[in-house]
């Protein structure tokens, strides 16, 4: 088995599906003979022609409502929005018809669509390229928001959101798209959607996180461990719906709750997060909940970027903060 | 069958590929002075331009768009612009820019990865660049009402690329102008390519100018790598808007010379060929070879022009790397005129960990 980076694991998803599923349709932005700006399509319209690979005309809001009519009609289709920051012209197809087309309908027409966009920042890119606004789409009812931490989850998640019957959001942390290797198996083994995943065993504290941010996440509990605190690391995979059941039971084995995310603190995932346990696991918890987020402001130009993005000292801090009295 | 409707779409070009003359010439193209100025901001732009891909490749630049090849269509624009009319540009348009006074500096602060460069000099009533494709086509129509509305004599200039003359915002823009006969301009600046999709691909249409007449305005194409034909044009559509008649789509023709940005590689997609022929066309070489025929433009004096422009560069350059950076307080400053508490107590946290991160 080769190691492979997360944009290789996304692309080898792609392919199993469409070689395995002919319903299995892919549009967006110079996804065809370029391979997308990522190089998430590399190979695939040469493999598969350029009916089932489609490089659109640039306009976001006709890619998300062909994806409506395609799907409601025995299609898959699994659409690229080049960066997050553009995704806003489709948000009146997502809202008022994908995400609703199966309760409007009775479950007589659905839309099992897969939106596939890079997220969050620290690549240096230009603005609007560096968004994380999953807390919109989380938002919404009737479409799932999923996010991958690693080559293999991106594998296995994208393979299930491409399955699913209903609508996903399939969001690509850009920092850690060639990251690290992994060895993938190219078995198309879907993972579980609607579930967290365990990164890191801890007795201590427990950290929630997903994305990019996983990364700066395990080191952080990495320098914790050398201090003698035991941080438990759950990468929350699936955004919405949360599976609140796998954090509540963490907090009360570790009795402190630490949540990470890039986007703005503001009515950020995080709030949801920390809304469940407050209601539902709130005597569990030894000292209130801490948050770590990217500030309520617009994400900065490149050079301040990383003055944006939560830090490993940040995360550092925040547990500690857990730990007064 | 009766026919209800007809149209045509004409295209203009003054200067053939050599610098041959094939129209009569507006008056700004016999005064030298005129010629000098426009050609000495064509050389400038790309001098410009080819420092800011060699900055790029350097680290001291995060991506930039280059303007290679659309250097007449951007200083003709300029050129027929008055400084009292308004541009939304996209993110090429340094040729129009430095015409109305943006420092190159400030070019390089904005692609160096720092929101000071969009408090650029030049006309402070000039939209910044936008990033999101044919968004600011809407913006170019806003401003365009509140002239109408104060009755003021201005115009406002849109820029789009081919590619986004697909979005939505374009036809709700183009169509909106029409219906309340707004003073703006629309200049679709057809490059042929967006990033990776030709335009073939991208529209059934034989030209974008024809796209102006399902908006009932006047649509025309000109030659965009001739900057006679691109400012005479814009003059007259931008005079149209100032006295009240109305918008008008104006299709540039010209080729995007180089990759979409140098986080591009058009090699990938785009025939050798192709890039080639594009060259023997290109803007510069046909503006030099006239102005050596009409004006005495000499080896000594072209010579002189590019020390010259090399040297302004190099000055800009300069005084970007020795800029100081902002200080990570410059992310909370400016996101309302009246800072919520909230965000005070956020700036603060920011800075105590200000430089930590990764
Ligand atoms: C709404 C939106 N979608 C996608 C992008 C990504 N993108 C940046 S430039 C570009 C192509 C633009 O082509 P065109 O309009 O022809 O302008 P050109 O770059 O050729 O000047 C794309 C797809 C974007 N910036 N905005
Ligand atoms: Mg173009």
């Amino acid at each position: 088995m080769a190691q492979i980076t997360m944009i290789e694991a996304i692309t080898m998803a792609h392919a199993w599906e469409m070689e395995h599923d002919p319903s299995v349709v892919l549009l967006g932005e110079d996804i065809g003979i370029n391979g997308g700006v990522f190089r998430a399509t590399v190979g695939l319209q040469q493999r598969f022609g350029s009916d089932r690979v489609q490089d659109t005309p640039l306009a976001e809001g006709m890619i998300a409502g062909m994806c409506v009519g395609m799907a409601a009609q025995g299609l898959k289709p699994v659409a690229e929005i080049q960066f997050m920051g553009f995704i806003y012209p489709a948000i009146d197809q997502i809202v008022n018809h994908m995400s609703r087309m199966r309760n409007r309908t009775r479950g007589r027409m659905s839309c099992p669509v897969v939106i596939r966009t890079p997220h969050g920042g620290g690549i240096r890119s230009p603005e609007h390229h560096s968004e994380s606004v999953e807390a919109l789409f989380a938002h919404i009812p009737g479409i799932r928001v999923v996010c991958p931490s690693t080559p293999a989850r991106a594998y296995g998640l994208l393979l299930a959101a491409i399955r699913d019957p209903d609508p996903v959001l399939f969001l690509e942390p850009v920092r850690i798209y060639r990251y690290a290797k992994q060895e993938v198996a190219n078995d198309g083994k879907a993972l579980p959607l609607d579930v967290c995943f365990l990164l890191r065993e801890g007795t201590d504290v427990t950290i929630v996180t997903w994305g990019a941010m996983t990364v700066d996440t395990l080191k952080a509990a990495t320098q914790l461990a050398a201090e003698g605190i035991s941080a438990e690391v759950i990468d929350l995979a699936t955004i919405s719906p949360i599976d609140s059941e796998a954090i509540l039971d963490s907090v009360a084995r570790t009795g402190r709750l630490v949540i990470v995310h890039e986007a703005a603190r503001n009515c950020g995932v995080g709030a949801e997060i920390a809304a469940i346990v407050a209601e539902q696991g709130l005597y569990d918890l030894q000292a209130p909940i801490q948050r770590v987020t990217g500030y309520d402001t617009v994400m900065p130009y490149f050079k301040l970027e990383h003055d944006y993005l939560p830090s490993v000292a940040r995360i550092v801090d925040a547990v500690h903060a857990t730990f007064v009295d | 069958m009766k026919a209800v409707a007809e149209f045509k779409i004409h295209y203009v070009q003054m200067l053939d590929p050599s610098g041959q003359p094939v129209a009569d010439l507006p008056a700004f193209a016999h005064s030298r002075d005129e010629l000098v100025r426009m050609y000495r901001m064509m050389v400038l732009a790309r001098t410009f331009d080819t420092k800011a891909v060699n900055l790029q490749r350097t680290g001291k630049l995060g991506t930039y768009p280059s303007c290679l090849g659309h250097e007449a269509t951007h200083v003709g624009a300029g050129a027929a612009l008055r400084p009292e009319d308004s541009i939304a540009p996209v993110y090429r348009e340094i040729g129009t820019q430095y015409w109305r006074g943006v420092r190159m500096v400030e070019t390089l602060t904005y692609w160096g990865g720092d929101e000071r460069g969009n408090d650029f000099s030049g006309p402070r009533h000039d939209f910044p660049w936008s990033v999101p494709i044919a968004s600011q086509t809407l913006h170019a129509a806003g401003a365009a009402m509140a002239y109408k509305i104060r009755r003021e004599p201005r115009c406002a200039l849109a820029y789009v690329g081919d590619g986004g003359t697909s979005e939505g915002a374009f036809y709700e823009a183009i169509n909106l102008a029409g219906a309340r006969k707004l003073p703006v301009v629309f200049l679709v600046v057809n490059n042929r390519w967006a990033i990776s999709v030709p335009i073939e691909q991208q529209t059934a249409c034989t030209t974008l100018a024809q796209k102006a007449i399902a908006a009932g305005i006047p649509g025309v194409q000109v030659d965009g790598n001739d900057i006679i034909a691109v400012r005479d044009t814009l003059e007259q559509a931008l005079a149209r808007g100032r006295r009240g008649d109305g918008p008008t789509v104006v299709e540039a023709l010209t080729y995007r010379l180089s990759d979409h940005t140098t986080a591009d590689d058009a090699t990938r997609y785009r025939p050798e060929a192709e890039v080639k022929a594009a060259w023997q066309i290109e803007p510069l070489i046909r503006t030099r070879a006239f102005m050596a025929a009409t004006c005495g433009w000499t080896d000594a004096d072209e010579l002189a022009l590019k020390a010259e422009c090399a040297q302004q560069v190099e000055a800009a350059v300069q005084e970007f790397l020795a800029m100081p950076k902002q200080t990570s307080d410059s992310m909370f400053d400016y996101v309302f005129a009246n800072q919520p508490v909230r965000l005070t107590v956020q700036k603060a946290l920011a800075r105590r960990y200000s430089g930590q991160g990764h």
